[in-house]
């Protein structure tokens, strides 16, 4: 309970946060460094100073597109998307506001479709992700293009095992809140607020 | 090893029906056995690992309890699958305390017993370029495409194993096994921002529109790409007039094996390939004509 910010986020993405000594490798090859507040090098700084209410409100967290890149060519081996999504989890559990609201709504819902129907339905998780975000308009075309060739089947598919898929997500979430009550929270049907 | 067990993952039930319909027709011409998974659930993507790191390996690891029995190679041909089930795979097999605790969770007992795969990888190496080029009855010839990998694919490298991370081959050798021209660039593992297309679009648009021009820059007139989330993004965010086609490798093999089901495959697109197609027929059958 006593640990400080990077032991937690250390512990979390399970990587060695304390290694980093700034080459900026991570942020001169990152894709969307450019979009970004800090970049994931100063992102790794910030965790490592305790700077913890900056760095869960970045935009940045949330702007990452997951593509390891900076990983792969980190020198000390860390994996900074990993500890990306540790921050993520950091930020949804302690009810910080997402600087990127849409991102962590999209995968709140996209995970509530498969916990209920144990695979993805692209026409239900789509209407609710624009229900929520109230992003009616956009794109309206490609979406309609989409329907039109028959690639958004309007029924879902789902399988005879979806109750054990809905007790993995149970018991997931169950088991990392009792191994560290500091590290995430998991129902994907909570608010975001 | 001539049967897999197929794992043909959500997007090719939807938005990458015609990715599915080529695996299997390529598969059929190819004469190896290709079972789909019964049963099998969603991965989590890119979703569960920003939530949970036990979920985000506990669904896939559902789905390779499912496989075990079976006993085949475990085929991914969507990039996000491959990487969530490799990592999956890759937790099981070396981190003794979290596959306790994912054996507890999913219910099951990890044997290790069945490899996951990409299906770049099971194509051009499991099953062979030699055999691949045996079945190539109407090279694609004329056609200059790069090779696109994107990122889910070869990285962490650690995890996925797949050939070298900052430079990889086996699509241009595909592709050049296939007849067409594979054009050199820089940028076939850089990013398109598929994770961000919807939620952040105008960045996810910045990164596909960058990708296309380098493409064109370097001569090419197609991208071939073996995920479905590089293909729709890379096909829905492209702006402006000439635009570029993208093609899963697959639908290349078929269209070079001179597979009639091909032809209901470019309907789906949403950027029309068939112009740019009916430029490597003319040509081939100028081949022919001078023949």
């Amino acid at each position: 309970m006593s640990l400080n910010f990077h032991e937690q986020i250390a512990k979390v993405s399970n990587q060695s946060i304390l290694l980093c000594y700034h080459c900026h490798k991570c942020t001169a090859g990152c894709p969307v460094a450019a979009e970004m507040e800090y970049g994931p090098d100063r992102i790794l700084r910030m965790v490592q100073l305790g700077e913890r209410e900056r760095v869960l409100k970045s935009r940045d967290i949330w702007l990452c597109a997951a593509c390891e890149t900076c990983g792969a060519r980190c020198p000390n081996h860390i994996n900074v998307a990993k500890v990306i999504d540790a921050l993520r989890m950091e930020a949804l559990r302690s009810g910080v506001t997402p600087a990127e609201p849409d991102a962590a709504k999209f995968h709140k819902l996209f995970l509530f479709v498969v916990q209920t129907l144990g695979r993805s339905h692209e026409a239900s998780l789509l209407i609710a992700y624009k229900l929520w975000t109230l992003n009616l308009l956009a794109d309206m075309d490609s979406g309609l293009q989409l329907f039109l060739k028959g690639k958004v089947p309007v029924l879902p598919k789902t399988i005879k095992g979806r109750g054990q898929v809905k007790r993995i997500f149970v018991k997931s979430a169950e088991a990392v809140a009792k191994r560290a009550p500091s590290s995430a929270n998991l129902a994907p049907a909570q608010e975001v607020q | 090893m001539n049967a897999y067990t197929y794992y043909p993952g959500c997007s090719l039930e939807s938005t990458a029906c015609e990715y599915d319909a080529s695996v299997r027709a390529v598969f059929q011409a190819l004469e190896v056995e290709l079972h789909e998974l019964e049963e099998w659930n969603c991965c989590g993507a890119s979703s569960a690992h920003s939530v949970n790191p036990l979920l985000a390996l506990a669904l896939p690891a559902r789905n390779l309890a499912l496989a075990q029995p079976i006993g085949y190679d475990l085929v991914m041909p969507c990039a996000a699958c491959f990487n969530r089930h490799k990592s999956a795979d890759h937790a099981l097999r070396h981190d003794p305390e979290r596959r306790k605790e994912l054996e507890e969770i999913v219910g099951f007992t990890y044997q290790g017993n069945v490899a996951v795969r990409p299906l770049l990888e099971v194509l051009t190496v499991g099953v062979g370029f030699e055999r691949i080029g045996e079945r190539v009855t109407r090279p694609l010839e004329g056609l200059k495409a790069v090779g696109y990998y994107g990122c889910l694919l070869v990285r962490p490298p650690d995890v996925t194993q797949f050939e070298n991370p900052e430079n990889p081959s086996l699509m241009n050798q595909l592709l050049e096994t296939l007849g067409a021209k594979a054009v050199e660039w820089s940028y076939a593992t850089e990013c398109c921002g598929g994770g961000l297309s919807l939620t952040k679009s105008s960045v996810a648009a910045r990164l596909v529109n960058r990708l296309a021009e380098r493409a064109r820059e370097a001569g090419a007139e197609a991208i071939v790409t073996s995920c479905p989330l590089c293909q729709i993004n890379l096909e829905m965010r492209q702006s402006g007039k000439q635009k570029m086609p993208v093609f899963y490798f697959t639908e290349l093999m078929g269209l070079a094996f001179g597979l009639p089901e091909a032809e209901a495959w470019w309907s789906k697109h949403l950027i029309e390939p068939r112009p740019l197609l009916a430029e490597i027929k003319s040509l081939r059958r100028a081949m022919v004509g001078r023949g």
